[in-house]
């Protein structure tokens, strides 16, 4: 093909001009999975702008709802909030901060632990680790409930809150991990050396170190703890215990889902988005003063 | 004394509560699972559980269409999520990290909740709920599970490579089938354990999106053990081992890869 300085340019603007198009494309598709994404949570967030009892029913603009959720009582109707929304909320938040604490505490140890074993026994333990990972929820939760059958242990919190610290600590330990194997291996040693105590070492001379892994670990934990249902379901026992997913999972199988749900949700996801807002603005800012330095 | 001090300070035994934790709490429950599959309510050994799962043609072929649902979900989500941990991962997007949390952002409305507002949203839209909705609803769950992990991959991926192909004379699909697909395996196993999984497991999601019209395996071992009585126990003991097999072999193919990019997810 005879090419002409012409031509050339031609193909030149029309490659840059499919560039641009294949950009706007690969664009839109991702925003058109984010809608996706997201329409059910819209939805969740404007039907919880209007009072009717069945979600999806629009009765016009009201903060009714906010109001039921921070008194506890209906005003218009004359009811109360359903109390067990409250204690499921409660219990949801008390079982995710102690399960999470005590993982990032067993976890940590393990971390610590395993990173000073020989290859054989390291990778055995990490095998270990890595079953309640792969392990389904509904597995996970139904082992546990033979378990506390077999060992006749009555199902109720501390079995929850047992239950969660399996599933959440394998995550910490992967957590910390990397910390340590980033760390001066010696400066335990040394601290001994120094005549500090093991206990000494490990809070003034390890900690500070795996701090961000051991608070990574610490915050997932809270997350998986919060989103499980499966677990829960099966190890909470028939005495009234609820968190809010097996609230909800009731709830809907009631055939009824207590409307202020909605804002309590939207207000759950407003805090995430506007701490995901600030964190990245934070991130971006110091990302700018890094380079301003240079 | 002195022997606790040098046992404290050789840092391996740290871990020993945490052993002792997962045999109590993770290893003898699955032994558990596996004794009461082959006993019966009086605790003597039988395979009765087995036979009465393969006898019920119902049984089987729940779990036959579980395993089927479960691979269309995985199929869908590595389609719809490729190509959007690709262009995600491709730098011409200036902001991939607000892109790749704003995927993940609503993992934090808990999904019970998200999949009852999928419900609704197919009653405005006067859609019919049924397998159409059930296999949308599992793509809905599970899709921020296929695109995180390979976009990681991706994102870790030497860039030179691409470059290198390019001077060489490979062309955008050559590049593409022979440098980025295969470097981005490791991504797109885990991306599929971790879809595939929780939706072969799944009870929940089935029965809130197709009203309990569809019954999955899930739900089976769930009614096993929760309306059953004690007399199903076994019975429910028996399926959750034939579970524990399907995730077994899931997870032998696809190494253990998923364990990283899960906790990556934060």
């Amino acid at each position: 093909m005879k090419q002409t300085p012409t031509s050339a340019q031609l193909e030149a603007r029309r490659r840059e001009r499919s560039l641009t198009v294949k950009r706007v494309l690969a664009q839109s598709y991702l925003w058109f999975l984010l809608l996706l994404l997201y329409a059910p949570i819209v939805l969740i967030i404007v039907f919880s702008f209007t009072k009717s009892k069945v979600f999806g029913n629009w009765t016009g603009f009201t903060v009714q709802l906010y109001e039921n959720l921070f008194t506890g009582y209906d005003r218009v109707a004359q009811v109360h909030v359903d109390p067990n929304l409250y204690h499921s909320l409660f219990y949801t938040l008390l079982i995710a901060v102690v399960a999470a604490t005590f993982a990032t505490l067993l976890g940590t140890l393990a971390a610590i632990g395993i990173y000073n074993m020989r290859q054989k026994q390291r990778k055995a333990i990490q095998f270990l680790n890595s079953i309640p990972m792969i392990n389904p929820d509904i597995l996970t939760g139904i082992s546990l409930f033979l378990l506390f059958v077999f060992l006749g242990i009555s199902r109720g919190l501390t079995t929850v809150i047992i239950a969660h610290v399996v599933f959440c600590t394998p995550y910490v330990v992967l957590s910390v991990m990397p910390r340590l194997t980033k760390m001066n291996p010696n400066i335990y040693e040394a601290a001994l050396d120094l005549g500090a105590t093991p206990f000494q070492a490990l809070r003034k001379v390890m900690m500070p170190e795996l701090w961000p892994g051991m608070l990574s670990g610490f915050i997932l934990s809270i997350t998986l703890s919060i989103d499980d249902f499966g677990v829960t379901f099966f190890t909470k026992g028939s005495g009234g215990l609820d968190t809010l997913s097996t609230f909800i999972y009731a709830d809907a199988r009631k055939g009824g889902l207590t409307p202020e749900l909605r804002p309590l949700f939207s207000l759950i996801f407003l805090t995430m988005l506007v701490l995901l807002i600030i964190i990245n603005w934070r991130a971006a800012r110091q990302a700018k003063q890094g380079a301003a330095k240079k | 004394m002195n022997k606790l001090a040098t046992l404290i300070n050789s840092r391996r035994t740290w871990a020993w509560p945490y052993v002792l934790f997962l045999v109590l709490f993770v290893v003898l429950p699955l032994v558990l699972i596996v004794v009461y599959a082959f006993t019966d309510p009086q605790g003597h050994f039988t395979l009765k559980n087995f036979i009465q799962f393969f006898n019920t043609t119902e049984a089987v072929n729940t779990f036959i269409y579980s395993l089927a649902i479960a691979l269309l979900t995985t199929i869908i989500c590595l389609l719809l999520g490729y190509p959007a941990a690709y262009i995600m991962a491709a730098a011409e997007l200036k902001t991939p990290a607000v892109m790749a949390m704003l995927f993940i952002l609503p993992m934090w409305i808990n999904f019970l909740l998200r999949t009852i507002a999928t419900v609704e949203l197919f009653n405005m839209f006067g859609i019919p709920l049924g397998e159409g909705a059930l296999l949308y609803g599992m793509c809905y769950d599970f899709l921020p599970f296929m695109i995180y992990p390979i976009y990681n991959t991706l994102q870790k991926m030497d860039k030179s490579l691409i470059e290198a192909a390019h001077d060489l004379g490979a062309n955008g699909r050559e590049v593409f089938t022979k440098v980025i697909l295969p470097l981005s395996m490791p991504g797109i196993y885990s991306g599929i354990i971790m879809v595939f999984m929780p939706t072969v497991s799944t009870f929940a999601i089935a029965e809130l999106l197709t009203r309990n019209k569809i019954t999955l395996f899930g739900s089976l071992i769930q009614r096993a053990f929760g309306e059953g009585g004690l007399q199903m126990w076994n019975y429910g003991a028996a399926l959750s081992l034939i579970m524990l097999i399907i995730i077994g072999l899931t997870s032998f193919f696809g190494n253990n890869e998923e364990a990283d990019s899960r906790g990556g997810i934060l």
